[in-house]
């Protein structure tokens, strides 16, 4: 884990896979936790629940600064407190944003035009442009330091597959990091998967380690 | 008029809600519907007419809830909840799951509300400007995205405050949005005229339902 982990350096920006509990890179994130980088910017849909994973990284003041699109869940104890007491910085994003600006710089394309948040507070301060009939918002693509996947297969060049709805932000993720470190439950040979069934190509992989730790836990 | 009559009218519960909703929703439709009220919807469309579910977190043709037991961890919706796929169901990652929502290729999309306007803005989102840590998911995206976008709400707060208003006070979801509207009261449409009632329950009458609502209300 710790060489998985290697080459974080503070300040890093890092998008972490994951709807709910769904495709959620844990043993990455509690690598993460033992790894020690600091003054972080999280990248995820949620800001994490409960005392573990994500909410304990920011309960030892380690993310300066998280970018969501749904901070607020059942048990999102540890983020509500910190932000209460102005400890971590938040930019909530339109979830549709957030997978495109990822996706965005993944693709090399630095800016595009939206009618997400058109007339709203998330869209003030935005360049507005009006394509045809329609007013749009221009946002920035959100590259990462480092991305934290979770796969369901991945073999030796990192060509992956997901499982049901844990693909959600994996792919896109894994595409937009100069570092993305994959954890899969299963590792099977180069051709196992039909190339036809690869759905991140290992190009966009640059670690894989090998964590079968079954189901998501029920919720 | 005996004064009795007033009372004369059973507001809708919200299932009666979802299932007003879910009788408009024709076969063939691709239909996103919001977490809380929008998702007992899909529970009201007969299982012989084929509408298909979408969800934010990549699911296509998603079905009802699991029997408890039959849980699949992996299989979950935008509201954290698991469900079950129909036959021919598929999954997408999230940036092609919001394609889909941008690029106006799902007919309706239902979400509740807060507020909405006669100007077709939505409000459902946050309570004010500097709420604590407000959380917006896909609602901006969803709404912005959709070729339809219906909200489904009860009428007023259970304070009695209108929330069909002639402006949003609270911070916007999106601009000029809402194509209709299902309340426990009644059915609006949003024209550039403003608020048109289609359908009301049954014993209630125009002016007591205007009397209930902040906006004004054209008659069909």
């Amino acid at each position: 884990m710790a060489e998985a982990m290697d080459g974080i350096a503070d300040g890093a920006t890092v998008l972490i896979g994951g709807f709910g509990a769904v495709g959620q890179p844990n043993a990455l994130i509690d690598g993460l936790i033992e790894q020690g980088a600091k003054d972080l910017t999280i990248v995820l849909n949620n800001a994490g629940s409960g005392r573990v994973g994500v909410s304990r990284l920011m309960e030892l003041r380690r993310v300066r600064r998280i970018v969501c699109s749904f901070p607020r869940s059942s048990d999102s104890t540890v983020f509500e407190e910190l932000y209460k007491a102005g400890l971590i910085e938040l930019e909530l994003v339109p979830q549709g944003t957030l997978a495109e600006r990822i996706r965005a710089a993944g693709a090399g394309i630095p800016a595009f035009y939206t009618a997400t948040s058109v007339g709203t507070l998330l869209g003030q301060g935005k360049e507005e442009r009006r394509f045809g009939e329609r007013n749009y918002v221009m946002e920035h693509a959100l590259p990462g330091d480092v991305a934290l996947v979770e796969a369901w297969q991945a073999d030796r060049w990192g060509n992956l597959t997901f499982r049901d709805s844990g693909r959600n932000f994996n792919p896109v993720m894994a595409t937009a990091a100069r570092l993305t470190i994959v954890q899969t439950q299963h590792v099977v040979e180069l051709g196992d998967i039909p190339p036809e069934q690869v759905m991140t190509p290992g190009i966009h992989v640059d670690r894989v380690l090998h964590v079968p730790y079954g189901d998501p836990p029920l919720f | 008029m005996p004064d009795t009559a007033v009372a004369s009218y059973t507001p809708l519960d919200r299932k009666g809600i979802a299932r007003r909703a879910a009788d408009d929703i024709p076969e063939g439709w691709y239909v996103n519907l919001g977490i809380g009220m929008p998702t007992l919807i899909a529970d009201y469309v007969p299982a012989d007419r084929e509408v298909i579910f979408h969800s934010e977190n990549g699911v296509l043709g998603m079905g009802p809830a699991p029997e408890p037991g039959h849980e699949n961890r992996w299989l979950i919706n935008a509201g954290k909840q698991y469900v079950t796929l129909r036959p021919g169901a598929s999954y997408v990652h999230h940036a092609d799951s919001f394609a889909i929502i941008r690029g106006g290729h799902l007919d309706l999309c239902v979400l509740g509300g807060f507020e909405v306007a006669e100007n077709g803005d939505l409000a459902n989102w946050a309570t004010s400007a500097n709420d604590t840590a407000p959380a917006v998911g896909g609602a901006m995206d969803l709404a912005a995205g959709a070729k339809r976008l219906w909200v489904v709400t009860d009428h007023t707060t259970k304070t009695g405050a209108s929330k069909i208003v002639s402006r949003c006070a609270y911070p916007l979801t999106a601009i000029g949005s809402v194509k209709r509207v299902y309340t426990n009261l009644c059915v609006l449409d949003v024209e550039p005229r403003g608020f048109v009632v289609r359908w009301m329950v049954d014993g209630l009458d125009f002016d007591t339902l205007q009397a209930r609502t902040d906006a004004k209300l054209n008659r069909d």
